[in-house]
């Protein structure tokens, strides 16, 4: 379905201000029933869009999780009726810092107040009840799509009947957070980024291709690094210059310079900055009676260097001990934190057993 | 109804009626599941198998993955009813320390293995002088994961030494419910036991 857009009055930030009106874009796939039940809100990573999966038209892009989502997939859109929004802060259609002001019609900038991951999950909660749906089959989301997931577990888990929470943290650790203010710094330290106020020239777009190369290699592992590049060299001449020479070098100068076309310098400020502000489980959940609220399933990746599994295992730790009835899985991979993309037919399989309710199993 | 199932229910049997359990090396998680559907327990698995975690997701029941020794010692003391050991305490490196744990997490703790003093065992042992194999004990010497053989005496000694009361104990021949000489005919025992006062 092609990209729809839901407009509200504004919503009341976790920083104390309030900030209206808010859009956001969002895509659905698959038929809200009757009962109203079957409806699944997927929630994407730090880049992402609302764009999970496609229909497979002509000349329509690949969603970004077209493995997991889509007829007959795990999360099967025969059977769920699938939603997926661009987080408030994004780029992609939902309100951001590149979105025009009300009072003055110029982009905010950084005048847009500081967003939480709480603040996207209250967004895409208004949404949710904008589309008819007083309570979710479920949420499930990777990376800070993980934590989003989390986040409506802690804060409203009366919505919810399971979430699924893939590949993240409950809380970065200063690991990830020195990454990504390497990221930030890189996008700071370019003049064209003008404090934030580059709309009307040049976007800052060496900074923000240097902090998506330093992603991308948290990211990947160094096995799949070394499957998928080794030490080829570019064939163009010179044997040492400071050219591109090894093919690692070009893939990671091409996917920046491919980012910077699709992503806005200061939605990436505002995002990784909610992504290492948040705190699961801070302030302290309160313990339910035991097997009350959301099933819920933790999952995390091998050779996930950046999310680490001890970081799955906390979540789900906290999750069982706040009384949810929680599973958790660590699932071979070579992918690093990539594999909860790619790494998708044991995932899928997980995914669609936990995703089957409990009174329609034999 | 396989063998196993038979033996299934007859552990199930041991797990008194609506207990929240643990059962650890949980494995596809069909005896969770008979105790949840027939003794309604409450309950959680700890698995390492990572095929056997997708189908005890797939069967709609709560377990982590992870390894036997290291999951225990997370869970606060008294925290269970039943902490369950089917088939897997002889896998395990540490026994007198896990089935110590076991009764610190749980107020009582369901037992189950292959008893080492079978007849079968007795005689390829005795008169064949190799080391068994047996529908209990399947594996050649050279790739099975057992690391300890013992009989249902031996359990019962660990008992003794370790102040533990036996409340109940159940002896198995596949199927079959063995009565008599148990240490020399029963192919598995299952306890349960709990800590003396």
């Amino acid at each position: 379905m092609a990209v729809q857009s839901y407009t509200f009055d504004g919503l009341e930030l976790e920083c104390g201000a309030r900030l209206g009106p808010v859009t956001l874009a969002y895509e659905t796939w698959g038929t809200l029933n009757a009962a109203k039940d079957n409806a699944v809100l997927v929630l994407h990573a730090l880049t992402g869009d609302s764009h999970a999966t496609s229909l497979g038209l002509p000349g329509e892009e690949k969603g970004w999780w077209e493995n997991i989502v889509g007829p007959g997939k795990a999360v099967d859109t025969d059977r769920w009726f699938v939603i997926c929004s661009n987080v408030l802060g994004g780029c992609r259609g939902s309100t951001g810092p590149a979105t025009p002001r009300p009072d003055t019609g110029k982009p905010w900038g950084l005048e847009l107040p500081l967003l939480g991951i709480r603040d996207m999950v209250a967004a895409q909660d208004l949404l949710v009840t904008h589309l008819g749906i007083p309570r979710l089959a479920a949420v499930i989301g990777g990376s800070m799509g993980g934590m989003q997931a989390l986040a409506w577990l802690v804060t409203r888990p009366e919505r919810l009947d399971a979430a699924v929470v893939l590949a993240t943290a409950a809380r970065h650790s200063p690991q990830q957070i020195a990454f990504h203010e390497v990221g930030r710094q890189a996008v700071m330290a370019d003049p064209d980024w003008a404090d934030g106020a580059y709309y009307e020239g040049e976007v800052p777009a060496r900074g923000l291709s240097v902090a998506r190369m330093v992603g991308h290699i948290t990211y990947m592992s160094d096995k799949s690094m070394a499957q998928k590049f080794g030490r080829q060299r570019l064939g163009h001449g010179a044997k040492f210059s400071f050219q591109t020479d090894f093919e690692v070098e070009g893939y990671l100068r091409y996917r920046g310079d491919s980012f910077v076309k699709r992503f806005d310098a200061n939605s990436y400020l505002y995002i990784t900055k909610a992504v290492d502000d948040f705190d699961a489980f801070d302030p302290p959940l309160k313990v339910r009676p035991t097997g009350q609220g959301p099933r819920v399933l933790v999952a995390s990746f091998i050779s996930d260097w950046l999310y680490p599994v001890y970081q799955g295992r906390e979540i789900a730790q906290q999750c069982q001990q706040a009384g949810f009835a929680t599973s958790f899985a660590e699932i071979e991979s070579t992918w690093g934190h990539d594999a909860f993309l790619l790494e998708t037919e044991r995932l899928g399989r997980l995914v669609r057993g936990f995703l089957e309710r409990p009174e329609e199993r034999s | 109804m396989s063998d196993f199932q038979r033996a299934l229910r007859a552990i199930a049997a041991l797990v008194p009626e609506g207990s929240r359990v643990l059962d650890l090396g949980c494995g596809d998680g069909s005896l969770l599941a008979l105790l949840k559907r027939e003794r309604h327990c409450s309950g959680q698995g700890i698995e390492i198998n990572s095929e056997a975690i997708v189908s005890c997701v797939s069967k709609g029941l709560e377990v982590i993955q992870g390894d036997v020794e290291s999951g225990l010692k997370a869970l606060p003391t008294g925290s269970l009813d039943v902490v369950i050991l089917n088939q897997s305490v002889q896998e395990l490196r540490n026994v007198d320390g896990v089935l110590l744990d076991a009764l610190r997490v749980g107020r009582q703790a369901v037992v189950g293995f292959p008893n080492f003093a079978h007849w079968s065992v007795r005689l390829q042992v005795g008169f064949l002088g190799r080391t068994p194999v047996t529908p209990g004990l399947p594996f050649e010497w050279y790739e099975t994961p057992n690391l300890h053989f013992f009989s249902l005496k031996d359990f019962e000694h660990w008992c003794e030494r370790r102040n533990v009361r036996i409340v109940r104990k159940l002896f198995l021949d596949g199927e079959r419910r063995v009565r008599l000489f148990p240490n020399l005919c029963a192919r598995d025992g299952v306890y349960l036991i709990e800590k003396r006062a």
